[in-house]
């Protein structure tokens, strides 16, 4: 028990992470219309058409009807913190999900791979939300078929605004973890959890005004869960993640044990949580 | 006044409506724009002139003019407290003082990093005033600002929302500012409340307290700071020399510190419903819908801000259980 920090020794540098970097530069490509409420269905389409293209490569998508349903507020209430939840009720098994906030400055916000340990049935995560936004999730099943479902979310109103804090309030904590078990414990049975991480995932695109010079971005590059020593899920994330990360997912403990979570940051910094899960009566 | 059920044609009509229903010590019906037009400016205190925001949110055709905006007169200079929430409220509050006193505008304090409260500094560039802040601001505008002036802009238009004026003086944690003629204002940088760079001020010649967004008055309060921080903020306000309060949302002058008492009932309830919320494991989605309902009866845009206090309620506290 106990949270560990240490520093890397070199940055690893995954795929998926190259992809997020080649979109926002991409994204940031695109232009945004002006008054962006206003922008057109067809602007919108073009823009996920190009997207979509750059991280799926042309292949496939079909409608996600069955295999994954996206849920979200239709209109942000706060722009730094959007509740979203990803069902997937079909049977054929999803192993892995892409969830895309199509108007963010990096779009490709997280992609969750569920592992041999994991309930693939329903994630909850947090978000950032820049604009008035389509998003997209795509999920993939093990046969290697791309669904994907969306929907169209408002940007929030009044004086809430998405950016994170880089000030020393925001870093005293980092790393902090809590986790909950959302039930009882039941061998063989999936159970939910919700794991939270304390981390400004400090989105970096601020330009202090006095200096000129735009404060360095720090956040949440990856998280693994594994259950006794089995995987629950791995995540490739991004800046539009919220501060303080929140994500409720399944998993199948077969009996009493140990979930282990480790975060990754983009100042190399790993951050690792064990957790006992007790058994029945425990 | 007549009660009658309202046709259910606006939300806004139909919260009224409500409100009628509620009966005694429920709102008073809110000034009309023509209202707020005809007498903009009140002298709240002597030399101290507020003109009340409209409990509105920004539209096309209300210049973001919906925060309570003001100016301290002495006798060497002028103080203008919170420019306004756009380059022509700050005009319009400009051209006003020059309509009210010659006195040289010196000092341009800005409460907090909101837009309705600081983008009509840009009008006072001409008067090379000294632009007063919280030590946090300018960190604050650096966040902010750039998503701000571009989500004023989708609603008032291009190039009318008015410059990010990055404050020249800041406030460690307090501060005095002299008029002149023993007017002195002082200045108090609070921690994080309302927002994370709050600023009040306290005129002693008249007893008059600038409280900023740390008081709301009629129109729901916004919570973009911290909620047990606010709680304890505001009790350390009800302890200032002051017999009147202005606030940044409401009438521009409540008695004080009773002036306080429905936001701290608002902030309390808050705190109360969603730690309870928290505790049975309701999670954010529901307790946005559910938390402080009962308030709903009390407060102006109640539907339009509740599920954005309630988030911001539940992400802090939810670290406590």
């Amino acid at each position: 028990m106990g949270t560990v920090m240490r520093r890397a020794r070199a940055p690893r540098l995954r795929a998926l992470w190259l992809i997020a970097a080649v979109l926002a530069l991409f994204a940031a490509a695109l232009p945004r219309a002006a008054g962006a409420q206003q922008e057109s269905d067809a602007a919108r389409a073009a823009r996920w058409k190009a997207l979509s293209q750059a991280i799926f490569q042309g292949r496939a998508l079909h409608d996600g009807g069955g295999v994954v349903q996206l849920d979200a507020p239709p209109r942000a209430l706060d722009a730094a913190l959007v509740p979203v939840t990803l069902d997937f009720p079909g049977s054929s098994p999803v192993k892995s999900v892409y969830l895309i906030i199509d108007e963010n400055p990096s779009p490709l916000a997280a992609h969750f791979t569920f592992g041999p340990k994991a309930d693939a049935r329903s994630l909850k995560m947090r978000v950032r939300v820049d604009a008035y936004t389509n998003l997209h999730a795509v999920a993939e099943t093990r046969d290697g078929t791309l669904y994907s479902a969306s929907t169209f979310i408002k940007a929030s109103g009044g004086c809430s605004a998405p950016a994170g804090s880089d000030d020393a309030e925001a870093l005293k904590d980092i790393g902090l973890m809590k986790l909950r078990l959302l039930g009882p414990f039941a061998a063989g049975k999936p159970l939910q959890a919700q794991l939270m991480i304390r981390h400004p995932n400090f989105n970096g695109m601020q330009m202090n005004q006095l200096t000129r010079f735009y404060t360095p971005a720090r956040f949440i590059r990856t998280i693994d869960a594994t259950y006794e020593g089995g995987t629950v899920f791995h995540l490739d994330s991004d800046i539009s993640l919220s501060t303080d990360p929140v994500i409720t997912f399944g998993f199948v403990p077969q009996q009493k044990g140990q979930i282990k979570i480790v975060a990754h940051d983009s100042s190399n910094v790993t951050f690792d949580h064990s957790f006992d899960v007790p058994g029945a009566g425990g | 006044m007549i009660c009658r059920p309202p046709p259910p044609v606006t939300r806004r009509q139909a919260l009224l409506g409500s409100l009628c229903a509620a009966g005694a010590g429920a709102l008073r019906p809110a000034p009309s724009r023509a209202a707020i037009a005809a007498a903009p400016f009140q002298e709240v205190a002597s030399g101290i002139f507020v003109r009340r925001g409209l409990d509105e949110d920004v539209t096309a055709t209300n210049d973001d003019a919906i925060a309570n905006i003001g100016f301290v007169i002495g006798k060497d200079a002028v103080a203008v407290i919170d420019p306004g929430g756009s380059l022509r409220d700050g005009q319009r509050l400009r051209a006003h003082i020059s309509s009210v006193t010659r006195t040289p505008i010196r000092y341009v304090v800005m409460t907090h990093v909101h837009p309705d409260h600081i983008f009509g500094a840009g009008a006072f560039h001409h008067d090379h005033p000294q632009f007063v802040g919280h030590r946090k601001l300018p960190q604050a505008m650096a966040a902010r600002g750039e998503y701000y002036t571009r989500r004023l802009e989708e609603t008032l238009g291009n190039g009318r929302a008015g410059p990010i004026v990055v404050p020249t003086r800041l406030v460690q944690s307090e501060d005095d500012i002299d008029l002149g003629g023993g007017r002195v204002l002082h200045l108090r940088a609070h921690a994080l409340a309302h927002s994370d760079c709050d600023l009040t001020v306290l005129d002693r010649q008249t007893a008059t307290l600038f409280a900023g967004d740390l008081l709301f008055v009629e129109r729901v309060p916004s919570l973009d700071g911290s909620l047990r921080g606010w709680l304890t903020e505001l009790n350390s306000l009800k302890n200032e020399a002051a017999q009147r309060a202005v606030p940044g949302h409401g009438p521009v002058s409540v008695k004080w510190p009773q002036g306080s008492l429905d936001l701290e009932r608002y902030l309390d309830g808050l705190l109360r419903e969603t730690r309870q919320a928290l505790k049975k494991g309701i999670d954010i989605e529901a307790a946005v819908t559910t938390v402080g309902q009962s308030e709903r009866a009390r407060w102006r845009l109640f539907d339009d801000y509740q599920g954005h206090n309630v988030t911001q309620a539940f992400k802090e506290l939810e670290w406590e259980q």
